[in-house]
């Protein structure tokens, strides 16, 4: 009963943050919105018992990312005017029938799986810490463990090389 | 009221929902970005409610390398966003045409 209703807060919580994300024309109050909704989905993790995705949800999504976010609209400013910018004809309408069309969708399509797979529902004991998810992920997912690693690296220093080189280019340009 | 699986399943298609919304409405590449990760991580909540309903652990190692490709998507996304607005000064996709025939 508690658990319901601290799921319907939240949720409500998500849909606010998430409408107001794409409505915002700020991106600081979409970022907000978005940190909003990242908040409400660890709180999910935590009724679900995935203590340990909750901790690293919280950490990297509402602390990582979204300062990367803050931090980039702080460099390049924010432009009010390009919010919308220029649409095809009826956009918002057909925008609005694809989204409510592809929920419709999901929700026909996989709700016969969700119905027939409640009564499991906690019915399994499972507990998300950070032993019984390490012991998977070091012990099973070790090679793809190593090669998230790999790719954090690429990722890094293609981020280095974008800037370095990036700026090479304006240099170029302004000798030219 | 009993919470199930289905309560989070259909929260997690709606803020995916949102998300596709968002990246086709918007036109700043910015708020399009944030309306990727919004996808993702309703992705990730389908992941972790699946491993919950079943029983596995596993569905929580998906959702964490999910964490870890949309952490380095995120260092290059905005890398090429902010190498865009040096040289053009704006964020508003349309404006990136030079393809166009």
């Amino acid at each position: 009963m508690v658990e319901a209703i601290v799921f319907l807060i939240f949720a409500a919580v998500a849909m606010a943050g998430a409408i107001s994300m794409i409505g915002a024309r700020n991106p600081v109050y979409s970022a907000v919105g978005l940190l909003a909704t990242m908040f409400s989905i660890a709180v999910m993790y935590v009724l679900l018992d995935a203590h340990f995705i909750a901790a690293v949800q919280v950490i990297i999504y509402a602390g990582a990312v979204m300062t990367l976010f803050l931090f980039v609209i702080m460099l390049i400013g924010v432009d009010k005017s390009d919010a919308y910018g220029t649409q095809v004809p009826a956009q918002r309408i057909l925008t609005l029938v694809v989204a409510v069309g592809l929920f419709a969708a999901i929700a026909l399509a996989a709700g016969s799986a969700w119905v027939t797979g409640s009564d499991m529902f906690g019915a399994v004991d499972l507990n998300g810490t950070i032993e019984n998810v390490a012991d998977e992920l070091f012990g099973t997912w070790m090679i793809v463990f190593l090669s998230t690693v790999m790719l954090l690296t690429i990722a890094a220093l293609g981020t280095i090389a974008l800037a370095y080189f990036g700026a090479d280019v304006e240099d170029e340009e302004a000798t030219l | 009221m009993i919470l199930t699986a289905s309560w989070f399943m259909i929260l997690a298609a709606a803020l995916f929902s949102i998300g596709v919304a968002g990246v086709l409405i918007r036109r700043n590449a910015l708020v399009m970005f944030m309306s990727i990760e919004l996808m993702l991580n309703s992705v990730n909540l389908t992941f972790v409610t699946v491993s919950k309903e079943l029983g596995l652990i596993e569905g929580q190692v998906a959702a964490m390398f999910v964490m870890v490709v949309a952490a380095a998507e995120v260092t290059v996304g905005l890398a090429i966003i902010v190498a865009v607005f040096r040289r053009r000064t704006s964020a508003n996709v349309d404006e990136l045409a030079e393809l166009k025939g």
